[in-house]
């Protein structure tokens, strides 16, 4: 039940942060009434709706309650007296059977049930249902004046229903308390005064039946047990209250190609770098905005830093920590070796040394031009394509090699993945299609296409093979993989101009990615149902386990992620939402709470394996934590302040108003940054303690070490 | 099926399936878009400080926080007088061989929409005193400051521009600071930037999602009249050289506290500056034609005048939107004969 804990956990974090900063809103809004077009006041409607519903839902538990305990109650009461006694006797312990034997008595009176009471019913509150059910709305109801009132009703209301409730439970209590007393006493009467019910023979016979124990030795015998078969393995006898979670070591496995161990240590090991180096960045750029004199270099200012950290972490952590998985998985699921190794090692250092000379260059001024994630110029981008074709051959080949029948399908996502990034980087960076609004036509496909059929694509891909690895069970459904993958190739490549909503961009064009967006639900939904229907029945592994907390954030954040990106293409809600940090909110919520995630998970899921070594156990939690309790305080602020700000622009407040508006919210995403830049510091640690085999002496293979050398010794 | 457990065909439909998709989403509007489109008549290039002051603008990577895009919704009236079109972007073409080209519409808004800022802020003096810190003039900026395209001389040589640079933003250093090429490049790059009037005859594309709010509809000058927040217009349109103090800033923007202009019992020059600009003291940069630029309404006027006349200690009569209209006309007939 560690999951529960957890997501209970960080879900009273979550209102915390809320309740934290609903002030700060709830003062927004009195202070200027920030309202929406048709003039709807939504910080008060809000408020109506949720004591509303509160009542609603007081009263139906409330309702639903009474209705059962006076079922049962009527049930009992039409039971006939035998049953009551038999009911009464079977339940008996042995010395309570003794007291009734000794008050067997002969004189005989009856005395009749009460019967039972009616009128409790009216009590149901349909009268109250009616009472609390919103009004209709009308154009009255959109005036603050109005809704404040409801709200000044709905208190006290919401108060007297809690209160009524308290009083009528009280009173139904003390009903059948009254009624099983009596109850007690008819028995009596029936034990003390009746004796055609009741005779000492059958209580004997009630007693020595209740006395019968088993030896506990019926079905085990006498012998002691053996584990012949060696099937106990993996033993923890260390117990202790811990503050984090105990992981259980991953389990021996037959030993990976060293050579290849090797490759894949080393792009998840420059991978770690790239993310320390790019969110440092990142963590730097949230704190200029709270402080923006912090420095004056030019290397270190806030429009070129802002391109490191985005392509430092898109195109080196991401790419090279998806690349790494890759290397492992596929040879895995195609049960062959891998076809190169020697164009793997040459693939980790085309994209690395790209990297390096690409930020360097951005951070000395040279870039591509106004495009997000396409500011490295070609050289530098067809270097890092060139790794990236290195591998789609090799992982080709590696298939083409593969022992089963089958191309299992995480082979189909992370093959698929690379053909079409491949295809996007080359359309973007070639010199055609460029002039004029062609441009921002390209950009928009390339910045969505580069998320959707590259990170998150590899990263379905690795879920499908390390989900069913590390729950031990298999994949939960097969088609709706298929589904997905399918799914998400149609919709997703139509998307990419959601980005450039009410710009010069065709209107078609805009419309056709709205539809694509909505679209989009169906690989969404298809592959959330998959994942979380193979964790169903197994959640009780996730606490114990070093990556499958990791992957759970990593499939939920899946879901509402992208739930997210549709939400923001509507006409709509871009109009509010677009060019504020709800973006910035949404991108976090994507890169880092899904792709992000799903790399820690597959880093923690193999490199145990791959060194033997196991990573601190304290450190993966607290990696897990900072990082997640960090991402909210990153992304929840900036949602609501972007929407804040967004409700101001549409308000014609003047722009530096809406810049103040921000202050708060830019402070809490540092905090939110902090934490989560803390957590890539412990990855670091994590990772070299996994890598450098520093590990604490194991009594069992010492021991085994020193009987060899004495059996060498002695021979 | 024996079509997934064949790599070659399985990852050639994906590969022609991505690539047709790609063809109808990108390739074909890209293409359309770059052949049928052409700049408005109203277009001139840039100059060669006006294209270097782009290259510096695409260098320091300003459209991470300034788009330059009028949407076609009411809320962005503000930046510019008509929505964008792609006649816009369309002389935007490959920089050089290593770098693509740049229309820098961007996708965030961290800092205000640039398209029309040559109209909507014209003033050297402010853009320079801006890129060396922008908290001299905007106080609650949270900008990047430049200060790389500026030097700090003891003393000015001939021919250089001076930013009057206060001294709590001087870092404990004396000596004046003079404007580098590159700032006055990148500067004469913002001035640029103005929206292009569509060709005779062409209406403006609407603006879209127009608030529900009933239209304020001036009724004379009746005392009873709502009023529009002077504060806020003011904040909008005239704060940042002004200030929120009203004081200005020495040498570069005059005071409108306990200004005489202000405060006049006749307010036509007061509106005539709004208006028109004004350019004639030396001891003080530029005043643009803000009223115009920004299309400001009489209504508009006549809250920030009424705001101006009652803060910072001004003393001056409100004035009603009916007097403001008045000389608005009087102006517009008095121009147009010119």
């Amino acid at each position: 039940m560690k999951k529960n804990i957890h997501s209970k956990i960080s879900l009273i974090f979550t209102l915390a942060l809320i309740t934290v900063l609903s002030p700060s809103l709830s003062q927004a809004q009195t202070d200027h009434p920030v309202s929406f077009f048709p003039n709807k006041t939504i910080g008060l409607g809000l408020w109506l709706t949720l004591l509303i519903a509160l009542a609603v839902i007081a009263v139906l538990y409330f309702a639903f309650k009474t209705k059962r305990d006076t079922k049962i109650y009527s049930k009992k009461s039409k039971q006939d007296k035998v049953t009551k006694l038999n009911c009464f006797l079977n339940n008996l312990e042995s010395e309570e059977i003794q007291v009734v034997k000794e008050n067997l008595n002969n004189s005989n009176s009856t005395k009749k049930l009460l019967p039972a009471i009616l009128g409790l019913l009216f009590l149901l509150p349909h009268n109250v249902f009616s009472q609390t059910e919103p009004a209709k709305r009308s154009e009255l109801f959109s005036q603050p004046g109005v809704l404040i009132t409801f709200i000044l009703i709905a208190i006290p209301l919401l108060f007297g229903i809690i209160f009524m409730i308290f009083k009528v439970s009280r009173a139904l209590k003390h009903f059948f308390n009254e009624q099983n007393k009596k109850d007690a006493e008819l028995l009596v009467d029936m034990i003390t005064k009746e004796t055609d019910s009741l005779d000492e023979q059958t209580l004997n016979t009630l007693k020595k039946a209740n006395d019968f124990g088993l030896t506990n030795s019926e079905l085990a015998g006498t012998a002691s047990a053996v584990d012949d078969r060696g099937l106990i393995r993996n033993v923890n006898d260390d117990h202790d209250i811990s503050f984090f979670a105990e992981k259980k070591s991953a389990a021996k496995r037959p030993k990976i190609d060293p050579q290849l161990t090797r490759l894949v240590l080393w792009f998840l090991g420059t991978a770690v770098f790239w993310l320390l180096w790019g969110t440092s960045m990142g963590e730097y750029l949230g704190i200029k905005y709270v402080t923006p004199d912090a420095d004056s270099i030019s290397w270190l200012s806030f429009g070129r830093l802002r391109a490191v950290h985005t392509n430092s972490v898109f195109w080196a952590w991401a790419t090279l920590g998806m690349m790494g998985l890759g290397y492992y998985v596929v040879p895995m699921v195609s049960n062959a070796p891998l076809h190169s190794l020697k164009n793997g090692w040459r693939a980790l250092k085309a994209v690395n040394i790209a990297m390096v000379v690409g930020n360097i260059s951005v951070m000395a001024g040279i870039n591509n031009g106004g495009g997000e994630y396409r500011e490295f110029i070609w050289p530098i981008m067809a270097l890092w394509a060139y790794g990236l074709i290195l591998t789609l051959h090799n992982f080709i080949k590696t298939v083409a090699k593969r022992t089963t029948k089958e191309i299992y399908i995480s082979n189909w996502y992370i093959i698929a993945s690379y053909i079409m990034i491949i295809i996007v980087a080359t359309l973007a960076y070639l010199p055609f299609l460029q002039t004029g609004i062609g441009e921002t036509i390209v950009q928009g496909y390339y910045m969505h296409q580069a998320v959707g059929m590259w990170f998150m694509f590899s990263n379905l891909g690795f879920l499908y093979y390390f989900l069913p690895q590390q729950l031990n069970k298999p994949i939960y459904s097969y088609s709706l993989g298929v589904l997905a993958f399918w799914s998400q190739i149609i919709f997703y490549t139509l998307i990419g101009t959601h980005h450039f909503i009410f710009s010069a961009l065709p209107w078609w064009l805009q419309t056709i990615a709205i539809v694509g967006s909505v679209g989009q639900l169906i690989a969404v939904i298809s592959g959330t149902t998959n994942y979380l229907m193979t964790f169903k029945g197994s959640f009780s592994k996730i606490g114990s386990s070093y990556s499958l907390p990791f992957f759970l954030v990593g499939v939920i954040y899946y879901f509402t992620g992208s739930m997210q990106g549709t939400a923001e293409a509507f006409r709509e809600t871009n109009l509010i939402w677009h060019f504020t940090d709800f973006t910035v909110a949404h991108s976090h919520i994507t890169m880092y709470g899904i792709i992000t995630f799903l790399l820690f998970a597959g880093i923690y899921a193999i490199v145990p394996r791959l060194t033997g070594n196991e990573p601190p156990k304290k450190g993966v939690g607290a990696h897990f934590w900072m990082a997640l309790i960090g991402l909210q305080f990153y992304t929840i602020p900036l949602m609501i302040g972007g929407t804040l700000r967004g409700l101001a622009w549409a308000e014609g407040k003047s722009f530096i108003e809406s810049v103040v508006l921000m202050a708060p919210y830019w402070l809490w995403r540092a905090i939110g940054g902090s934490l989560m830049w803390g957590s890539h510091i412990v990855l670091a640690y994590n990772f070299y303690k996994m890598v450098s085999g520093s590990k604490v002496t194991s009594v069992k293979e010492k021991a085994i070490e020193i009987l060899k050398q004495r059996t060498a010794a002695s021979k | 099926m024996e079509f997934y457990n064949n790599h070659k065909k399985l990852f050639s439909v994906v590969t022609y399936l991505f690539s047709i998709l790609t063809l109808f989403v990108v390739i074909i509007p890209a293409y359309q878009n770059q052949e049928n489109n052409a700049p408005l008549p109203g277009y001139k290039p840039l100059t060669a400080d006006e294209a270097a002051g782009k290259a510096i603008y695409i260098k320091e990577g300003c459209v991470g926080c300034h788009s330059q895009q009028v949407r076609n919704v009411d809320m962005d009236k503000i930046w510019g007088s008509r929505p964008g079109i792609a006649a816009d972007y369309a002389a935007s073409s490959r920089t050089d061989f290593w770098r693509n080209s740049a229309n820098l519409m961007g996708t965030g808004r961290i800092g205000p929409d640039l398209t029309n800022i040559g109209a909507r802020q014209p003033s050297i003096d402010w853009h320079l005193a801006h890129l060396y810190n922008p908290r001299i003039v905007v106080k609650q900026s949270i900008m990047a400051p430049y200060p790389w395209y500026f030097e700090i001389k003891n003393k000015a040589a001939k021919g250089d521009v001076v930013v009057n640079v206060p001294e709590e933003y001087m870092r404990g250093t004396t000596g004046v600071v003079v404007a580098k090429k590159e700032a006055l490049q990148l500067v004469a790059y913002l001035q640029s930037l103005k929206q292009i009037k569509m060709p005779d005859g062409t209406p403006d594309p609407t603006f879209l999602y127009k608030p529900a709010k009933k239209e304020f509809t001036p009724q004379g000058g009746a005392n009873g009249e709502p009023e529009l927040d002077g504060k806020s217009l003011y904040a909008a349109n005239c704060q940042s050289c002004h200030q929120e103090n009203g004081e200005g800033l020495k040498g570069a923007f005059p005071p409108l506290k306990g200004s005489p202009i202000v405060n006049a019992e006749n307010i036509e020059p007061f509106v005539g500056i709004i208006m028109n600009g004004y350019d004639a003291r030396a001891d003080f940069g530029v005043m643009p034609a803000i009223g115009t630029n920004n299309s400001l309404k009489a209504e508009e006027i006549a809250a920030i005048m009424n705001h101006e006349r009652t803060s910072w200690g001004n003393t001056g009569k409100k004035v009603t939107v009916a007097e403001v209209k008045k000389i608005m006309e009087f102006l517009k007939t008095s121009t147009a004969s010119k």
